[in-house]
C-alpha cells in the first residue's frame, strides 16, 4: 500500500499498439523526493511508461494517482500543471524560439509563474543547466547535447514535483556525465522526485537510490541498485546482452 | 542573482513605434489631403494588410496553414449584406458581420483544428467551397447573380469613399494592435511552441487546442472584416468574386514575400503586393502567374521573406515581441 509519502502510484498499467502489447500490468510508485532509475533492453517499454505517466498517451488499463488524486484521465498539459515534468529522448525544442523563450513558455503555462517570477525561474534553470550563455540563441541552432540540456532546463522551468527524464545522458563524455550527475543532485536537493531512464548504469547509480528493470513490457526487478544489478533475471534480460551493446559500468 | 535582466523595449523599438504613430496620423488625414483615386487605392491596401496579418498569425505564428481563408472573407461580406438589409446601420453592419463570423468560426474550429498539417489546409479549402455553395443557395443572392450593399449605394460617392477609408484604417490599426498584444503576451509564446512542436508544447503545460482556437477565431473575424470592407468599396456582391481562392493566394504572397513569422513582414508584403498590383494588375492572367511564381521563389530561396532577411542581416529588433536576456558582466546582449 502507498504510504503518505507516495507521490505517484501507478497500478496495473497496460498499453497496446494494435496487436503489440507494450506494457502489461505494470505497477510503479515513487515517493516524494525519491530518485528511481529505470533500465532495460530496447523495446522493454520504458519510454512508453514515461509517456503514459506524463499523459502524452493514455493508458489502456490501470490507474495513476499523483499527490493522492486520480490523474488517469488528465491530458499532458493538465498533468504538467499539477507537477509532472518530463524530457524527451529525442529532443523536441521549440526551434523557432530562443532558448530563453523555450523556458518561458514552460514557466508560464506548466509552471503557472507570472512576470518577474517567471523570468527568474527561467534564468535559474538556465544557469543550473549551464545554458545561460545560449539564452538568446534560437533553439534550432543548438547542437544535440545542448538540445538535451534544453530539454532538462525546460522541464525544470515548469517547477515539477516529479521529473521524468528519458535518456538525457546518452552520448555524453565522462566529464559531461559528471556535470549532469551534479545537476540532477541539485534538482533532487530541491525536493524534486526524479525518474530517470538511462542505459549508462554507472552514471545512474550515482544518483538513484532505487532501480527498476523492465523487460517485455513488465517490471522484472525493483529494489536497491546493488540487489537489482545482481538479480539473475536482470542479468539474463538486460545486462548480459547489454554488456555488448551498452557501457554498463 | 538579479543583475540579469530581460529586455523587451529598446530605444530603437520606441523610435520605430513613434514613427508608426506618425504614419498612422498622416494616414488618418488621408481623405482630406489625398486625391479621390488614391484614397480608394489606400483603402484596398489596408484590406491587404489585414489579410496578410491574419494569414501570418495563422501560418507564421501558429503553424496553421489555411488555403480556405476566403471562406471567412466571403462570409463577412455576405453577413454584412444580411445585417444591412435587416436595418442595421451600414458601417455597424460591417463590424457586426466580422463579430458574427468570429462566433461562427468557433464550431468550425472545433472540427478543423483537430486536423493536422495538410489535412487542415485541405479541410479549410473544402470549407470555403461549401460556404460558397451555401451562400449561392440564398434566394437573395440567387446563385451567381449576386446582390449589392444597397444601403451604401444611396450615400454620395465622396462621403462613402472617406467613411470607408476611415473604417478600413481603423480596422487595420485595431487588428494589428490586437495581433501585436496577442503575440507579445502569454498566448503568443504558447502559439509558437505549438507551431514548433505540439507534443512538446503539451508536455510543458500548453493547452494546444484552446491556444489554436484563439488565433483561429481572430483570423476568421479579421478576414471577415476585410471582406466586409471590400464589399463597402465594391458595393456589389457576387459570391464567385468573394469566395475565390485568389484571396488566400494574395495572403500567401503577402506573407511569404514580406516575411512569414515576423510581425512587420506582412505589412511590408502588403505594400509590395499593392505596388505590384498597381503596376502590373492590368496584365490579367500573366499578372497572377507572376505573383504565384514570385511567392514560390521566395518560399524556396528566401523563406524568411524580405523583412525576415533584413532582420537577420542587420540584427533588427524593432517591435518587441520576443525576449532578450541581458547579462550584466559584459553589459551587452549575448547571442
Amino acid at each position: 500500500m502507498p504510504d503518505a509519502d507516495t507521490l505517484l502510484d501507478a497500478r496495473g498499467i497496460g498499453k497496446r499498439f494494435n496487436a503489440l502489447t507494450v506494457l502489461s500490468d505494470v505497477d510503479f510508485a515513487i515517493r516524494a523526493e525519491e530518485a528511481v532509475g529505470i533500465v532495460g533492453p530496447n523495446g522493454a517499454g520504458k519510454t512508453t511508461l514515461l509517456n503514459v505517466l506524463s499523459g502524452a498517451m493514455p493508458a489502456d488499463a490501470g490507474h495513476i494517482l499523483f499527490a493522492g488524486q486520480d490523474v488517469s484521465r488528465l491530458d499532458a498539459p493538465a498533468r504538467c500543471r499539477r507537477g509532472i515534468g518530463r524530457s524527451h529522448q529525442i529532443p523536441r525544442p521549440f526551434g523557432g524560439m530562443t532558448v530563453f523563450e523555450n523556458l518561458l513558455v514552460a514557466a508560464r503555462t506548466g509552471g503557472n509563474a507570472h512576470g518577474a517570477a517567471a523570468y527568474d525561474r527561467c534564468v535559474d534553470s538556465l544557469r543550473l543547466c549551464g545554458m545561460l550563455p545560449f539564452a538568446n540563441r534560437r533553439a534550432e541552432a543548438l547542437a544535440l547535447l545542448d538540445r538535451k540540456r534544453l530539454e532538462l532546463a525546460r522541464a525544470l522551468a515548469t517547477a515539477p514535483r516529479l521529473l521524468l527524464l528519458d535518456e538525457i545522458g546518452g552520448g555524453l563524455t565522462d566529464a559531461e556525465a559528471a556535470e549532469l550527475v551534479d545537476i540532477i543532485r541539485v534538482i533532487r536537493g530541491r525536493g524534486v522526485a526524479v525518474v530517470w531512464i538511462e542505459h549508462i548504469v554507472h552514471v545512474l547509480v550515482q544518483v538513484v537510490g532505487r532501480l527498476v528493470c523492465m523487460d517485455g513490457g513488465r517490471v522484472i526487478a525493483d529494489g536497491p541498485p546493488d540487489t537489482v544489478l545482481r538479480d539473475a533475471a536482470v542479468i539474463d534480460a538486460y545486462l548480459g546482452s547489454a554488456a555488448h551493446d551498452h557501457p554498463v559500468g | 542573482m538579479t543583475q540579469i535582466t530581460v529586455q523587451r523595449w529598446t530605444p530603437a523599438a520606441i523610435a520605430f513605434a513613434l514613427a508608426i504613430a506618425v504614419v498612422l496620423a498622416v494616414l488618418a488625414a488621408g481623405p482630406l489631403i489625398f486625391p479621390a483615386g488614391f484614397t480608394e487605392r489606400l483603402t484596398a491596401l489596408f484590406v491587404y494588410v489585414i489579410l496578410g496579418a491574419m494569414w501570418n498569425a495563422l501560418a507564421g505564428y501558429s503553424g496553421l496553414v489555411s488555403v480556405g481563408q476566403q471562406a471567412f472573407f466571403g462570409l463577412g461580406a455576405f453577413v454584412a449584406i444580411l445585417l444591412s438589409n435587416a436595418g442595421v446601420p451600414v458601417y455597424a453592419a460591417l463590424l457586426l458581420a466580422a463579430l458574427a463570423v468570429g462566433v461562427l468560426s468557433l464550431p468550425i474550429g472545433e472540427v478543423m483544428l483537430r486536423l493536422r498539417g495538410g489535412e487542415f489546409a485541405i479541410g479549410m479549402w473544402v470549407l470555403a467551397e461549401l460556404a460558397h455553395l451555401l451562400v449561392n443557395l440564398d434566394p437573395l443572392v440567387n446563385g451567381e447573380t449576386g446582390t449589392s450593399l444597397i444601403a451604401l449605394d444611396a450615400v454620395p460617392a465622396a462621403a462613402r469613399r472617406a467613411d470607408t477609408y476611415w473604417c478600413a484604417l481603423a480596422a487595420m490599426t485595431a487588428l494589428l494592435g490586437i495581433v501585436f498584444l496577442l503575440l507579445r503576451g502569454r498566448i503568443g509564446a504558447s502559439l509558437q511552441a505549438v507551431r514548433d512542436d505540439e507534443q512538446a508544447a503539451a508536455s510543458v503545460g500548453v493547452r494546444v487546442l484552446a491556444t489554436k482556437r484563439v488565433v483561429f477565431v481572430l483570423a476568421a473575424a479579421g478576414c471577415a472584416l476585410a471582406g466586409a470592407l471590400w464589399l463597402a468599396t465594391a458595393i456589389t456582391f457576387q459570391p464567385r468574386a468573394y469566395f475565390s481562392v485568389q484571396w488566400t493566394a494574395y495572403m500567401i504572397f503577402i506573407t511569404l514575400v514580406g516575411g512569414i513569422g515576423t510581425f512587420e513582414g506582412p505589412v511590408l508584403g502588403a505594400v509590395i503586393f499593392f505596388a505590384v498590383e498597381t503596376l502590373f494588375g492590368a496584365l490579367g492572367v500573366w499578372y497572377l502567374v507572376g505573383l504565384g511564381a514570385a511567392a514560390l521563389l521566395f518560399a524556396l530561396f528566401a523563406p524568411r521573406g524580405l523583412w525576415g532577411a533584413a532582420q537577420r542581416r542587420y540584427d533588427l529588433r524593432l517591435l518587441p515581441l520576443g525576449f532578450h536576456v541581458v547579462l550584466p558582466t559584459t553589459g551587452r546582449i549575448i547571442r
